[in-house]
């Protein structure tokens, strides 16, 4: 009964979403309320019902009701418990479940708290948003329904990918898609305005929210989706430039341009057609990326998706969203007023600048990810474009983007002043400089970009502190009356600098990491001893140990430095029978922010045991960068700004009366 | 709680959120207004002033490009809403009564099975599944096994069990892997032996043959070795020579032997056949394993099954040649229901019906037994 209760439940939930797609939007045409108010109910309802089939799904994983054929396929009845849970999403008709739940629950939470919008605006919105996800439904229900069931159940399941047994992967693709598919909030607000025909300032306050939130999600899932192929895949590599990963890259990259580009227009009313187009890539790069990963056109490390009658359909999808939008856009566009204007040197023309670099920087990308599929579609011939396409193109890309940075901030609205902002970041250059400098002096002989990357670093770090020691005046001002008003700061503010602090925080683990990485591949007996960057291993001895679904060889390490032993790291290899796979797991020990990492390989008949041991310098900070992002975009979200206009329920009274 | 109990109830709930905000008389929904965006805006310059984050002249400027902003936003907000009106909202409420139902009902019906009751493991669990905790078992020492290949005695130990369980493949593999890192013997040839009869579906191929031989030559009175060379020789259609080594197991073997029945069964069917049809082209046919497999139970599972495939297979060859014997495809119809293959016991009724064809006592003989089976139409 749950089985089925779910699949009914996912069929209401289309029913719902189709009067959701059709009749508030009509009221709006309408200008009747009635209607208007009927895409909250129908939001909140689709949410309901998706929620009870996405739970329904959770819960024949969890009972190991092989009778539902995803439930076969993808689970064990020995399976732990959590990864029973997680291999809910560890699949192609699971995760897409999960990816229409998310997209229903931001339409609950616009439904929910979006009290502050214009009646018409939030009919639209969520019009549209009943739009994409009637595709999806119908795309799961029909290519991909996780309800289907098996006649006569088997007594076992097969198993899930070993791969993806793992913690990491039971928070990355929920992350990933909240972030992918918060930018439909921002795209469906988008066709919105361009169906009304009207945008201005207050449209990009409205949006800032939802923006933030995707972005910051996104932020976080492609974090740890770059940790977890850190640790799990075994190479020590940490961003493979796989077009898995690019496929989540791009719309990060637009969604960063577009928070940017959002600010301008709250500020000065202005790059309102820019930014409701950004807001259309945005999604449209999502939607790429969940075509891209779905349709199983790439063949790669995630290799959990590969049937290629369901790429028809979401191409389908693709076409008619991207293709919709962008007529829309090209035809209402031009009836959108512009606003404001600025000089070239001015916090405006800081973000223009930011936006087209980082636009370009995205476009290179996707070339790069979208290029060898056409050829392949074109010729046949399979090329791959790897990591050396993307260090010549993103690279240059990036190096002025990240000089630029400092700047932004400490420009002022309308006509900046370029020479006062360089005075002002004075300290930063100088403590780059002096960073760059001793780098050099210290590793003299070295890669010569690494020391001038990381004087980059510095120089981001110490400006984004520079903005906010500006702003508060300190060292102009007695230390309390400084610290009083760097209190009194805008969250946002505060939230600009984590944000900033944390690409420069990136940067230097990016560099020392690929610089200084040390790497010794060897063979190890019991007993040997191997030494990489200063730590000595000793391999103590080999074990074997039964996990609930997979036989486990372990080798016993003890670390040491200068002869004072530091701890002990077990790198293991997991073999499942039941899928015939194995999987490495690798030992990681964090010094500070570095990392020692061993994973093993194969054994050979002598009992020697191939093994991979690195050292990672600052390491972790690649990790740590994108967190403070994160935590910077939280603390943008908490800003007093976004909460205007939204009066809970009882305080409505009080926002309706003249403030004059 | 039955399901269809719980799937109206759920389209009472869905068709209730769309009819609940159509009902409601047009209350004045709490609405969001540009205005108060640009009033806030206005509010947070007087902050900054406050802060000493902008100066004077600049939050002048921008109180006058906010007010415009402000003006024109009250303006477009004077224009108040129209009623809502009562024959769309009538509308909605139709095609929610109607449509919800019709089209989740239609679509669900299409997709969904709604007969099939749950299957949990919990429920699975109570029912006798002896049979699953020997998988995992088998399991466990396969994992064992991927770790230490070369443990040749664990392989030992798998092999005849992969063989019960009827996993011929895996089974000949690891006897293969046994006689590889534990030494050859003529108890493992033969194992090897049976289980690629057993993957060949009872068939003794010439690679298995070739297995048993080596058994022999090992140790000369490997009783199943010699076994399944008496049903090589049976099924090569030399029943002479294959009496020939069934009986000499029989004479040297001890009353009490396990294995005896199963032999004397063989060599039972075998002398039947020899006797009856010294040409072998109109025999009699041999009588289908009722007392062979009584005598069977003893056997391993492969044995058995191998040697049901066997006779199985015989019979439906010389049907095919000689098909005017009603006994002889009821048994084989009984044989296949017993094997779990209906489309076959089906396709031997067809070709029984079109063999016997002309013989109207046959025919009707045959319809009756195929009554008794279940089988008819």
């Amino acid at each position: 009964m749950i089985a089925e209760a779910g699949h009914y439940a996912l069929v209401l939930a289309l029913a719902l979403a189709l009067i959701q797609s059709t009749v508030p939007m009509i009221g709006a045409r309408l200008r009747d309320p009635a209607l208007m108010t009927l895409a909250r109910s129908t939001a909140l309802a689709q949410l309901a019902f998706v929620g009870i089939s996405f739970m329904a799904l959770v819960a024949l994983h969890v009972m190991s009701d092989f009778s539902v054929a995803n439930v076969y396929e993808n689970s064990h009845s020995l399976k732990p418990l959590i990864y029973k849970i997680t291999g809910v999403w560890g699949n192609h008709e699971g995760s897409m479940l999960l990816w229409v739940s998310i997209l229903a629950l931001f339409g609950g939470l616009v439904a929910v708290f979006g009290n502050n919008l214009p009646l018409s605006l939030r009919a639209n919105a969520l019009g549209v948003q009943g739009w994409v996800s009637t595709a999806f439904y119908l795309f799961i229900l029909l290519t991909s329904n996780p309800f289907l069931r098996l006649a006569n159940p088997p007594l076992e399941g097969r198993d899930l990918n070993p791969v993806l047994q793992d913690p990491g992967l039971a928070l990355h693709p929920p992350m990933l898609y909240l972030g992918y598919v918060g930018f439909s909030i921002s795209f469906s607000f988008a066709i919105a305005a361009l169906i009304e025909g009207r945008i201005d300032a207050a449209w990009a306050r409205w949006v800032r929210p939802w923006t933030l939130m995707a972005w910051m999600f996104l932020t976080l899932g492609i974090a740890m989706g770059s940790y977890w192929a850190y640790y799990e895949l075994g190479w020590g590599g940490w961003w493979f430039w796989d077009p898995v990963e690019n496929a989540s890259l791009m719309p990060w990259l637009a969604g960063t341009a577009l928070l940017h580009s959002a600010v301008v227009m709250e500020k000065r009313n202005a790059l309102k057609v820019w930014t409701v187009l950004l807001a259309i890539l945005t999604f449209s790069l999502s939607l790429l990326g969940t075509f891209l990963v779905r349709s199983g056109v790439l063949t790669s490390v995630h290799a959990f998706a590969t049937d290629p009658t369901r790429g028809v359909f979401i191409l389908l999808i693709l076409c008619v969203f991207i293709g919709g939008s962008l007529t829309l856009y090209a035809w209402r566009a031009s009836s959108l007023k512009q606003g404001g204007l600025f000089a070239p040197i001015s916090r405006e023309g800081a973000l223009v600048l930011n936006n087209l670099l980082l636009t370009t920087a995205c476009a290179t990308v996707f070339i790069g990810t979208l290029y060898p599929l056409g050829l392949e579609v074109l010729t046949g011939e399979r090329i791959s474009v790897g990591a050396p396409f993307f260090n010549l193109t993103f690279a240059p890309l990036f190096v002025p983007l990240l000089l630029a940075l400092p700047f932004g901030p400490l420009l002022a609205w309308k006509r900046g002043d370029l020479a006062g902002a360089a005075q002002r970041l004075y300290a930063a250059g100088i403590a780059a400089l002096v960073a760059v400098a001793v780098l050099w002096a210290w590793t003299r002989g070295g890669a010569a970009l690494a020391p001038l990357a990381i004087g980059l670093a510095v120089f981001v770090i110490i400006g984004a502190l520079t903005d906010i020691a500006e702003r508060s005046m300190l060292f102009r001002m007695p230390l309390p009356i400084a610290l009083r008003r760097a209190r009194g700061l805008p969250r946002a503010s505060w939230g600009t600098m984590f944000a900033h602090l944390g690409v420069g925080v990136a940067l230097i683990g990016i560099v020392c990491e690929t610089t200084w990485n040390s790497e010794l591949i060897s063979t190890l007996k019991p007993g040997d001893v191997a030494k990489v960057a200063g730590y000595e291993l000793k391999l103590d001895a080999i074990s074997q140990r039964q996990g609930p679904n997979y036989g486990e060889m372990l080798a016993h390490f003890t670390v040491s430095r200068d002869g004072r032993p530091i701890g002990a790291m077990t790198p293991s290899k997991r073999s499942f029978a039941t899928r015939g796979m194995s999987t490495t797991e690798a030992a990681l020990m964090s010094r500070g922010v570095s990392q020692l990492y061993v994973s093993l390989g194969d054994t050979a008949a002598s009992g020697a045991i191939a093994v991979r041991i690195y050292h990672k310098p600052m390491v972790l900070l690649i990790w740590f960068g994108p967190l403070l992002m994160a935590f910077g975009g939280l603390l943008s979200l908490s800003d007093r700004r976004l909460r205007v206009g939204a009066p809970k329920p009882a305080k409505a009274a009080r926002g309706l009366q003249p403030a004059e | 709680m039955s399901l269809w109990f719980v799937l109206a109830l759920m389209t009472f709930g869905a068709i209730f959120a769309v009819l609940w905000p159509l009902g409601r008389r047009a209350a004045r929904q709490p609405e969001g207004r540009e205005s108060a965006v640009y009033r806030d805006q206005l509010a947070e310059v007087d902050r900054d002033i406050a802060a000493g984050l902008i100066g004077e002249t600049e939050a002048a400027a921008a109180r006058v490009e906010i007010g415009r902003r402000l003006i024109a936003a009250a303006d477009a907000e004077e224009a108040a809403a129209p009623p809502s009106s009562l024959r769309l909202r009538r509308a909605v409420a139709v095609v929610a009564l109607v449509g919800v139902p019709v089209l989740a009902g239609g679509l669900y019906l299409r997709l969904g099975t709604p007969a099939m009751p749950d299957f949990p493991l919990a429920s699975r669990m109570r029912a006798p599944a002896g049979g699953q905790s020997l998988d995992q078992l088998v399991a466990q020492v396969q994992a064992h096994l991927e770790k230490n290949p070369t443990d040749g005695r664990g392989w030992g130990v798998l092999a005849p069990v992969l063989g019960r369980v009827g996993r011929f493949e895996d089974a000949a593999q690891a006897f293969r892997n046994a006689i590889r890192y534990d030494g050859d013997s003529a108890t493992r040839r033969a194992g090897l032996g049976e289980a690629l009869a057993g993957a060949a579906n009872g068939v003794v191929t010439a690679e298995a043959k070739a297995e048993f031989e080596r058994a022999v030559a090992l140790d000369a009175s490997d009783v199943r070795a010699r076994y399944f060379l008496g049903l090589a020789a049976e099924q090569d259609g030399r029943p002479k020579e294959a009496a020939a080594i069934w009986r000499a197991m029989l004479d040297k073997a001890p009353p009490d032997a396990p294995w005896r029945p199963l032999v004397a069964a063989a060599l039972a069917r075998i002398g039947a056949v020899a006797q009856a049809a010294p040409d072998g082209a109109s025999a009699k046919l041999p009588a289908l394993p009722e007392g062979a497999a009584a005598a069977a139970q003893g056997m391993s599972e492969g044995d058995r099954a191998a040697m049901i495939r066997g006779m199985v297979d015989r019979l439906a060859t010389r049907l095919k040649q000689n098909g005017d014997d009603v006994e002889g495809w009821l048994r084989l119809a009984r044989a296949y229901m017993v094997l779990n293959e209906p489309e076959r016991a089906h396709a031997a009724r067809d070709d029984a019906r079109r063999a016997l064809a002309a013989d109207e006592v046959g025919l009707r003989k045959l319809n009756e037994g195929l009554k008794a089976l279940g089988i008819d139409g």
